[in-house]
């Protein structure tokens, strides 16, 4: 084979590094480095900055190679729906080999420096997490049971214990209660997301809550999850992590959540596309806001703690 | 037209120039990290399938 021959053949789909870095989905990355590093710094046992670094990119990197493999297992799922038809596999940048590849690659790498960085634990969390959702969510559950998301949200609840366990060498109440946070936040922010949505994932056969169940179940679970979410919440305000900032933080946006979640439930599907959605499109604006200032106020007081503005009787659970 | 004037390898430049970064980034790391964890007297042993005194702990600790 000449090399003229070779270059026409193939440079149609050549990948660009832009597109290796997509598998990774680096919006989810984001959050991901935020919670673990909430976490990490929440702790009460201080980490050298290198450490910590070193610690969060292993995090980073262990999330990008589940969303790599993500891709890798959902290429035909993405590429009907309009939200993920323009990602790497689906328009054709990247194969699905090479997506299976970077994703395992990068999974062995960033489990076995976490190990050497921080702690095994750590590591072990870290791997767990990859495992949970790049086999138990993505090839298990979603395309099984509309139950996908709430036993799949623990995968995106774990980077902050992960943290936690970089830092202390161990999981705790305050970890766990991190946990819970995100684990119990998942399905009404995504269902929020299916309701405007639904048609995608039906078109799909992802049998997302509002597909099989309708988009009145779909209300009903969104306030109730709202409903449980709210007290976990405010409980890390009663935890070493905690404090009055928190207090008075976790409790104007929890009302602002369930009050959110009211209103969607409130309405029916008649209503909703009277008006594209707009209850349902608010909300789920509102709950990524409520996640990210929920950890936002959690660095306020490892903040407040660090400079030793802690309240001299304040009630600590644990 | 010179073979290496293709308009892919401008596209494989860049795509290496990335990977290489990255590279260079995961050493610089590793190097960080070392440094680190030496000025902080980190143990620089583990097991090697052979007993050394300096590694079994002191009694009291």
């Amino acid at each position: 084979m000449t090399d003229a021959t070779w270059t026409q053949a193939d440079t149609v789909r050549e990948p660009q590094f832009g597109d290796y870095v997509e598998l990774l989905k680096p919006r989810v990355m984001r959050l991901v480095v935020f919670t673990a590093l909430v976490g990490l710094l929440a702790a009460p046992v201080p980490v050298h900055p290198v450490l910590a670094l070193a610690a969060i990119v292993c995090i980073a990197v262990g999330a990008g190679a589940s969303g790599a493999l993500n891709m890798y297992t959902d290429w035909d799922i993405d590429a009907v729906m309009k939200r993920t038809a323009r990602r790497p596999i689906p328009s054709g940048r990247v194969t699905r080999g090479e997506a299976l590849t970077i994703g395992l690659a990068l999974a062995g790498f960033s489990v076995v420096m976490l190990g050497l960085f921080a702690n095994l634990v750590a590591a072990g969390l870290l791997a767990f997490t990859i495992f949970f959702y790049a086999v138990v969510y993505s090839i298990w559950l979603k395309r099984a049971t509309p139950q996908n998301i709430v036993i799949g949200g623990a995968a995106g609840a774990f980077p902050p214990m992960i943290g936690w366990a970089a830092a202390t060498g161990g999981v705790s109440l305050e970890s766990g209660l991190m946990f819970a946070l995100i684990f119990l936040w998942t399905p009404p922010h995504f269902w929020a997301l299916a309701l405007f949505r639904n048609e995608d994932y039906a078109r799909a056969g992802v049998p997302m809550l509002p597909v099989t169940a309708g988009p009145r179940a779909t209300r009903n679970q969104i306030l109730l999850y709202a409903l449980v979410l709210a007290p976990v919440a405010v409980l890390p305000a009663f935890t070493s992590v905690g404090g009055p900032v928190y207090l008075a933080g976790a409790l104007v946006l929890n009302a602002l959540f369930v009050r959110g979640a009211w209103r969607v439930w409130r309405r029916d599907e008649a209503e909703a596309i009277a008006d594209g959605h707009r209850a349902e499109k608010r909300f789920f604006g509102l709950s990524i806001l409520y996640l990210f200032l929920h950890f936002g106020l959690l660095l306020a007081e490892a903040g407040l703690h660090a400079i030793g503005l802690v309240p001299a009787a304040w009630p600590v659970l644990a | 037209m010179r073979p290496d004037s293709h308009e892919l390898y401008g596209r494989r430049k860049s795509r290496n120039l990335g990977v290489g970064l990255v590279l260079g980034a995961f050493v610089a790391l590793i190097f960080a990290v070392t440094i680190v964890k030496l000025t902080e007297g980190a143990s620089m042993q583990a097991f090697d399938h052979a007993l050394r005194p300096e590694l079994v702990p002191a009694a009291g600790n």
